[in-house]
């Protein structure tokens, strides 16, 4: 005699999943030689990874010319992924290798034993008069900081201290590129990509 | 409209692109599949049309990558295959999925690739058909064909 189950028409999709767990385990280890591979063979046009940090996970990108992209959380992680992919290429994927320099370097910057950055930066995200302010920011030292308005003063237009706030606000770069390091003319810490309190920490910890 | 990352595509439609490569060649080569369809979808990807049937799209390079990977098989010297002692290669399911994953190799190909792809990946009779070459209800007929001999290798046994 044939049971319920027998008679009834089979589903044929459930049996064919494998273990959740096994699956999970076999894709990030595809992940991972899909990330490898497309490297090697020269179709991994925007690798990227997520860091932790005092300011929160800092999502990492590079092309093959160098940094591309540092995003903070609040930037919306899956959003910026999205205007790589517009913008640069959507050819992205998670690629820790490629991020190793960049994320020792952060590290040691967060720990308070980094001053500088030397790593290749891609500054394709900025352009024109938003790129000069980047350019100008790259020299402001550690623990140092200046004004918009010495910046706008700086780059040959004295008059443009709401660009330079706007190219502040869309550095593509922070932290690798020192926008926190500018503030206002009355001294207050200002707006950030990263929030005011991001600001401040970062502040905070090149004044100790 | 543009393209999303593809990361996102991975996320999205590998595990089905898996389950795909699994029911097409067993689990030995399953992973050979998966990585080359990938790495050729990632290549073709920035010219896709935003928009495209990605599932689709994904299905029918592993199609063709499993057929390749079928051929250069054939012309290796030939191995035992599948010996009762012979220990599961790495991902591979065990348990009754071991023996349906078997029960579907043992299926005429057309059947395997019908079922594979209405079943297993989730595609329309006119995309399978479309894939396989041929109407859309020869597809029908042989995935009915398939899931039919399957319920009589797979459930052997666990039927009364």
């Amino acid at each position: 005699m044939m049971t319920a189950q027998g008679r009834r028409a089979p589903d044929a999709r459930t049996p064919f999943a494998p273990p959740a767990a096994a699956d999970a385990a076999a894709e990030a280890r595809l992940l991972d030689r899909l990330g490898l591979e497309a490297q090697r063979r020269g179709l991994l046009d925007v690798a990227y990874r997520t860091l932790d940090t005092p300011v929160g996970s800092l999502l990492v990108a590079a092309t093959a010319e160098g940094v591309v992209r540092v995003a903070f959380d609040c930037e919306g992680h899956d959003a910026v992924l999205d205007g790589l992919a517009e913008r640069v290429s959507p050819r992205i994927l998670p690629a820790p290798g490629r991020l190793d320099e960049a994320a020792r370097q952060l590290d040691e910057y967060f720990a308070g034993r980094r001053r500088r950055f030397d790593l290749a930066l891609d500054l394709r995200l900025a352009r024109g008069f938003r790129q000069k302010v980047l350019g100008r920011l790259r020299a402001i030292d550690y623990g140092a900081t200046a004004t918009y308005a010495a910046i706008a003063a700086a780059v040959g237009s004295p008059a443009a201290v709401r660009a330079v706030g706007t190219a502040c606000a869309k550095n593509p770069l922070p932290v690798l590129v020192p926008c926190h390091r500018v503030l206002r003319s009355d001294g207050s810490v200002g707006q950030y990509v990263g929030g005011h309190d991001a600001k401040k920490a970062l502040l905070e910890l090149e004044a100790a | 409209m543009s393209l999303p990352p593809f990361e996102r595509v991975v996320a999205e439609h590998g595990p089905a692109v898996l389950r795909v490569c699994r029911a097409l060649l067993g689990p030995a080569d399953a992973e050979d599949a998966w990585s080359e369809t990938f790495l050729h979808a990632l290549e073709a990807y920035p010219s896709l049309r935003p928009g495209s049937n990605l599932r689709g799209w994904l299905v029918t390079i592993a199609h063709r990558k499993a057929i390749d990977l079928h051929r250069r098989a054939k012309r290796r010297p030939l191995a035992p295959e599948g010996a009762p002692d012979e220990p599961a290669p790495e991902g591979a399911p065990d348990g009754p999925r071991r023996e349906l994953s078997e029960a579907l190799a043992a299926l005429p190909v057309r059947q395997r690739q019908a079922v594979t792809y209405h079943h297993v990946a989730g595609l329309p009779y006119a995309e399978v058909a479309e894939l396989m070459g041929g109407s859309e209800a020869a597809a029908r007929r042989a995935a009915a064909d398939g899931i039919a001999a399957l319920r009589k290798t797979y459930a052997r046994g666990e039927t009364p």
